[in-house]
C-alpha cells in the first residue's frame, strides 16, 4: 500500500511531501508522469512546484498529461487524491476539483505563514482536526486566487464543499486574512468525492517536528 | 485543404479581477497616460490547413476549449483569415 507522489517536469515540493508522508506513517513513492500510475497505488499527491515553468496558465500543462487520465479514474473509483499547492492548480485543470486558481489579488507571489479554519472534519484529510479549527501553514503561490461564479460558491457551500477557509488566528474569515483575494477565503475544496482534495497552502512544509510547527500532518493523515 | 489562420483570443470573465491589468494601468499612470479603464487578454494565431474556414474555426474553438482557455475564468473568441 504505497501513495504516488506524481513529478512532472518543473515539479519540487515532491521529495517533500514524501518525507511528511513518512512522517506520518504513509509509505510514499515518487512516479515519473510519463511512467503511469502504479495499479496498486493506494493514494495519489500531486504535488506543488512549477510544472511546465506555468506556462499558459499554472498547472494547465500537467493537467493535460496522460497520467491525468489514469488519475481521473483511480479518483473516481475512491482513490485518495491530495493536490497542493501546484497539484491544486493541476487538480482544478484538469476537473477533479471546482473553480481555478489564478493570480494573486496583489500581482505578486506571496511566501508566508496564513491562518485556516477547517470547514468541515468529516473527511479523511481533516478528521484529525475539530470543525472550526484554526491551523497555521505556510502559503508559497503567485496564482492561488480561488474563483468561480457566485452561483458555483452557493452551490458549493451547500454541498459542503469547502475544506478550509483562510481566516486569522481567532477564526475570523475575514478580507484581511485573506492573502490572495480568494472568493470567500476559499483555500481548499472537495472533489466530487471527499476523497479527492486540494489546497494551495503546503501541509507538508508543516509536517516535521525538527523544522516547526506540524498542523500540517493532520492533512498528510487522509492517507492512513 | 487551404490554408487559414485562426486567432484565438482569451479574455477574463467579465467581473473577474485581473491584478495583472490593474497594475500595468497603474503604471501607465505613472508615466502620465489618462485613461478610464484596461483589459489584457492571451492571443494564440494558429496555422492549419482545413477543408473551409468554418472547419478551421471549430478546430480552433476545440482547441480553446480543451486547453487555451479555462472555461471557470475565461471567455474566447475565434477568427479565421485564408492565408495569401
Amino acid at each position: 500500500m504505497t501513495v504516488a507522489v506524481i513529478q512532472f517536469g518543473g515539479s519540487n515540493c515532491d521529495r517533500d511531501a514524501v518525507r511528511a508522508l513518512a512522517e506520518v506513517g504513509v509509505d510514499a513513492e515518487f512516479v515519473w508522469h510519463e511512467d503511469g500510475l502504479p495499479a496498486d497505488a493506494a493514494g495519489i499527491v500531486l504535488p506543488g512546484g512549477f510544472s511546465y515553468g506555468d506556462y499558459l496558465r499554472a498547472g494547465a500543462m500537467a493537467a493535460r498529461s496522460p497520467i491525468m487520465d489514469e488519475v481521473r479514474a483511480a479518483a473516481a473509483d475512491g482513490t485518495p487524491v491530495l493536490g497542493v499547492c501546484n497539484g491544486a492548480q493541476i487538480g482544478s485543470e484538469a476537473g477533479l476539483t471546482p473553480g481555478a486558481f489564478t493570480t494573486n489579488r496583489s500581482a505578486r507571489f506571496q511566501c508566508e505563514h496564513v491562518h485556516l479554519r477547517v470547514e468541515r472534519a468529516d473527511t479523511p484529510w481533516t478528521a484529525a482536526y475539530e470543525t472550526g479549527e484554526v491551523i497555521e501553514l505556510p502559503i508559497a503561490h503567485g496564482e492561488g486566487r480561488f474563483e468561480a461564479r457566485d452561483d458555483r460558491l452557493d452551490e458549493l457551500e451547500a454541498n459542503d464543499r469547502i475544506l478550509f477557509r483562510y481566516c486569522d488566528a481567532d477564526g475570523a474569515v475575514t478580507d484581511a486574512a485573506n492573502p490572495n483575494g480568494s472568493k470567500r477565503n476559499v483555500a481548499g475544496v472537495l472533489g466530487d468525492r471527499e476523497t479527492v482534495a486540494v489546497l494551495m497552502p503546503h501541509p507538508e512544509r508543516a509536517s516535521l517536528p525538527d523544522v516547526g510547527p506540524t498542523d500540517g500532518q493532520g492533512v498528510l493523515r487522509g492517507f492512513r | 485543404m487551404t490554408g487559414y489562420t485562426a486567432t484565438v483570443t482569451v479574455r477574463l470573465k467579465r467581473g473577474v479581477l485581473d491584478p495583472e491589468a490593474e497594475t500595468t494601468q497603474r503604471a501607465l499612470e505613472r508615466l502620465g497616460f489618462d485613461l478610464a479603464d484596461l483589459r489584457s487578454a492571451d492571443q494564440f494565431e494558429i496555422d492549419l490547413d482545413a477543408d473551409s474556414a468554418d472547419a478551421a474555426a471549430d478546430r480552433a474553438a476545440e482547441m480553446a476549449e480543451r486547453l487555451l482557455a479555462n472555461p471557470t475564468i475565461h471567455d474566447y473568441t475565434v477568427d479565421v483569415t485564408e492565408q495569401t
